[in-house]
């Protein structure tokens, strides 16, 4: 279809555009600009707010209003000599068409403005200034709408509402969950969702940005800072390994809200709500001054010096035992990369970046551990076999991304793992590996569907990958993804899903131990163990003297004997890669609180105090340091793609497997960090889930 | 047109469930739309649920949704966007709709709404003291000729006078609704003119 051009005028230019534009799009790409409410590029088109009206000149007839976003230039009634009509968007006739549809639209819209939390940022507003009239003519009563509660994120004021439908059509179109209506009809029409329940998706919090009037505003932003006040900083999340794009808005050294930012090829304009909510995480729980274990083991409160000194005497103290270091789900590559090398000065290798003891490993090339078809590669491919993950709860957004797939096209899904509602429809092959020996042996319907499919996705969660069996089914999946022609040079199928946003990059600079040990072996063995940021680890075995570098009082903490206060991802300035392998990197919002200081400059101080001062001493000498040893630090936003030839290598080394079930390593989607383990938001989320569960199966 | 909302929690039945009859009349409907559109059959069913307990209550908008593997909001907007699902009880024995659109309110509409207002209740929608009778006002139920009209159930009753829509008020509360022939109450057959003409006469 696309390959139809024809020639359209508006506003008196010609211009050449596909013929099955709407006349919304043509007129963009004109250069004219449309007002609208209802229409949103990314959900289905309903035309029902009447905004998008243009002048549709016929020759030799009447003038007519029509809706341009639902009007494709196809459908236009063609002049006498056959070409389309000419499109106008700027006559005095489009603008009393606006005028009027403004004025129908304040009818009943309450002038509360300056009580209402979208002020300053509101479509309604905005457009009422540009196009609407300058005073209103109507005096009858102004209609009035119930109150509704939809759950603790979304704040309603449903008077405010315009039933633009966006809210309706984000979550059963993009979250896969028919929650919210529009009841009634008419003057009466209101959106709710059934009897008033609390909404249950995890994406829920984008209908705040898709609504255009305050009727859906954030509740725990309620009241409390104006848009114009906010310093806005663009930045990258890292709540789950898909490192969304975000802007963290700021007041003073506080975050008040986190905003999704536009990046087709990870997020599109999508946030989840751990990613959009944790802020009050940010402010609660924070270690803000170094703090030191002492005889009566309570944690007492000193200075960095007192702080460093004990970790010196631990250090020498150790003297031939071993030195370990673990980092956590939320480091930057930077810290990591320092750590590491101050590691390797002390004569030690035990570190590690994989708290889960997942089976990845540098050893295998990049391709082994990277989500390779890309996020946005989800949409080319034309098969998908999830192992071991529930991506719903593990990476909602891309989640939200598989789903859009399945909505474009037939795009059969087979699941190996738990069988959840993961808001679209799949096959449930079983839970175990036994499935995944069948499907290697040819056996099972699927197996002819990945057969046939040109493009099949594999996506190997942590699930699949934690545990004994962890590095064999790894091998087995990539045996199965080259046998089923999924890794060739034009497409390679084979994507490890992450669940920590450290995990790639620190990979990626080798924060492995080379002994073939794991996170718990180091935890056990270490005489002076360095935790950046590591709460996700079972500590209990530990024996030796524990440093924690961190931002939240969360398990890691708890267990250590130093306590350095580190910076939150808002407060810091680091590299993240995603699961895709693409570099990002965040922009510092904030200040740390208190002592707290940026993880690279504590691990930079205390390599001074242990007698082996690290090369830098600015995070910039850091990064060229970093991108000297590992170049593709050097080029942000980009994937550098791993190599098909890795994955045909590491299948060559399969073996049978013992048989044992997957399941996801997120138990409960709002509880997955330290910085959500402090939000209230996230605890009430997460007690709202597991009553729901409850009910459930109750 | 006024909110319309599911009745009082009070009021409301704890479950539904279809007849063994029209369950499998349930069963046909569905059966007529295309695979996997099944979802069309929610007014049918909707309607169903109506004539099987007089109204719709929140248990059969459930159960037909889950009989239609849909959601619940989706049933629900259904439901209160047609004014033909009573959302509340009406009269067991009689729900008396008035066409009150232009012909009829011409032809006297006006004055059988006085009736029903003292006959019944003062409001549209409110059930009598007994429950067995109520009243609204509808919108063109098409007998225009036979103006002014009205509906009872699904029979249509038509060339009405205030005296004749007492009378079958009467009927109906006291049981005797076959009595009442269905169609024109002033003798004429059909929308045949009420007396005879004689076409020679009137050429």
């Amino acid at each position: 279809m696309a390959g139809f051009m024809i020639n359209i005028k508006i506003d008196g230019k010609e211009i050449n555009i596909p013929h099955h534009y709407t006349l919304l799009q043509a007129a963009e790409a004109a250069g004219a600009k449309i007002p609208r409410f209802c229409f949103h590029e990314r959900l289905s088109v309903p035309s029902n707010c009447r905004m998008c009206l243009v002048e549709v000149q016929v020759k030799g007839a009447p003038s007519k209003p029509t809706a341009s976003c639902s009007m494709r230039v196809l459908d236009l009634r063609p002049n006498s000599n056959g070409d389309p009509p000419e499109i106008f968007t700027n006559t005095p006739m489009v603008k009393k068409l606006r005028e009027g549809m403004l004025e129908f639209l304040l009818i009943n819209h309450p002038l509360d403005c300056p009580i209402c939390d979208q002020g300053g940022e509101c479509d309604l507003q905005d457009q009422a200034m540009a196009f609407g009239r300058d005073f209103s003519r109507y005096t009858e009563n102004k209609r009035a709408v119930e109150e509704k509660y939809i759950g603790p994120l979304v704040k309603t004021v449903m008077t405010r509402c315009i039933h633009c439908t966006r809210c309706v059509r984000f979550t059963t179109e993009v979250a896969g969950v028919s929650e919210l209506g529009l009841i009634g009809r008419g003057e009466d029409a209101e959106i709710t969702t059934f009897l008033e329940h609390a909404m249950t998706s995890e994406l829920q919090g984008n209908v705040i940005d898709l609504c255009p009037v305050g009727a859906l505003t954030s509740r725990p932003y309620a009241f409390s800072a104006r848009p114009w006040e906010l310093l806005k900083t663009e930045t990258i999340d890292v709540m789950d390994a898909l490192g969304s794009a975000i802007r963290v808005d700021t007041r003073g050294s506080e975050v008040m809200r986190i905003m999704p930012r536009i990046n087709d090829a990870v997020n599109e304009e999508w946030i989840s709500d751990k990613t959009r909510f944790i802020w009050d995480g940010l402010r609660t729980q924070r270690l803000d001054y170094p703090y030191l274990r002492d005889k009566n083991n309570r944690l007492v409160m000193v200075d960095w010096q007192r702080a460093f000194d004990a970790i010196r005497c631990a250090v020498v103290k150790a003297g031939q035992g071993t030195i370990g270091a673990i980092a956590g789900d939320l480091a930057t590559v930077e810290e990591m990369y320092a750590l590491k090398l101050l590691l390797k000065s002390l004569e030690s290798d035990e570190i590690d970046c994989r708290q889960d003891g997942t089976a990845l490993d540098p050893v295998w090339g990049r391709a082994s551990y990277i989500f390779n078809p890309s996020i946005a590669g989800i949409e080319a491919s034309d098969a998908l076999l999830i192992i071991g993950s529930n991506p719903r709860l593990e990476a909602a957004v891309l989640n939200a991304r598989i789903r859009k797939r399945q909505g474009l096209g037939p795009y059969p899904i087979g699941v190996i793992g738990e069988q959840k509602d993961l808001r679209y429809s799949y096959d449930y092959l079983g839970s175990d590996t036994e499935i995944l020996s069948e499907l290697f042996l040819g056996q099972g319907a699927f197996f002819g569907v990945l057969k046939e499919a040109k493009k099949p996705l594999f996506l190997i969660g942590q699930g699949a990958l934690i545990g004994k069996n962890g590095t064999k089914v790894l091998k087995l999946t990539a045996r199965l993804c080259c046998d089923l022609g999924a890794v060739t040079n034009e497409w390679n199928g084979f994507a490890i899903l992450h669940t920590a946003a450290s995990r790639v990059g620190g990979l990626d600079i080798g924060f492995v131990p080379t002994s073939g040990r794991n996170a718990a072996d180091i935890v056990a063995d270490s005489a002076v163990l360095f935790l950046l940021g590591a709460d996700e680890i079972d500590l209990s075995a530990k024996k030796g003297f524990t440093v924690y570098i961190g931002s939240h009082g969360d398990n890691g903490a708890h267990a250590a004997d130093v306590i350095l206060p580190a910076a939150t991802y808002t407060e810091k300035s680091g590299f993240y890669v995603n699961t895709e392998g693409r570099v990002q990197m965040t922009n510092r919002a904030c200040v740390a609180p208190g002592e707290a200081k940026e993880d690279w400059a504590i691990i930079r101080a205390l390599s001074s105090v242990l007698g082996h001062c690290l090369p830098f001493d600015s995070l910039h000498s850091l990064r060229l340091s970093l991108i000297r040893d590992y170049p593709h630090f050097g080029i942000m936003d980009e994937i550098m793609p791993g190599k098909a030839d890795d994955i045909i290598s590491l299948g060559q080394e399969a073996s049978s497997v013992t048989t044992c079930s997957f399941t996801s390593p997120v138990k409960d989607f709002y509880l997955t960090n330290p910085i959500a383990r402090a939000s209230a938001i996230m605890a009430e989320c997460s007690s709202l889930a597991r009553n729901r569960l409850a009910m459930e199966v109750g | 047109m006024s909110i319309r909302r599911l009745a009082h929690e009070s009021i409301q039945p704890r479950a539904f469930s279809f007849t063994a009859d029209n369950l499998f009349w349930a069963e046909k409907t569905i059966a007529r739309y295309p695979e996997g559109r099944g979802h069309s059959a929610v007014i049918p069913l909707l309607m169903r649920a109506q004539e099987q307990e007089g109204w719709v209550t929140k248990a059969s908008i459930k159960y037909i949704a889950d009989i239609l593997s849909m959601p619940y909001i989706r049933a629900l907007e259904i439901a209160t966007f047609y004014t033909q699902f009573q959302l509340k009880p009406v009269g067991r024995k009689a729900h008396v709709q008035i066409c009150g659109t232009t012909p009829c309110m011409l032809r006297g509409a006006e004055n059988l709404k006085a009736v029903c207002r003292r006959r019944i209740h003062s409001e549209p929608l409110e059930t009598n003291m007994a429950g067995t009778l109520s009243w609204e006002e509808v919108e063109c139920l098409g007998a225009c000729v036979n103006a002014p009209m009205i509906m009872i159930f699904k029979d249509t009753y038509e060339d009405l006078t205030e005296e004749r829509l007492e009378e079958i008020i009467d009927a109906f509360e006291e049981g005797r609704e076959s009595s009442i022939p269905v169609g024109p109450q002033n003798g004429r057959h059909s929308s045949e003119p009420i007396a005879s003409v004689s076409l020679r006469k009137l050429l």
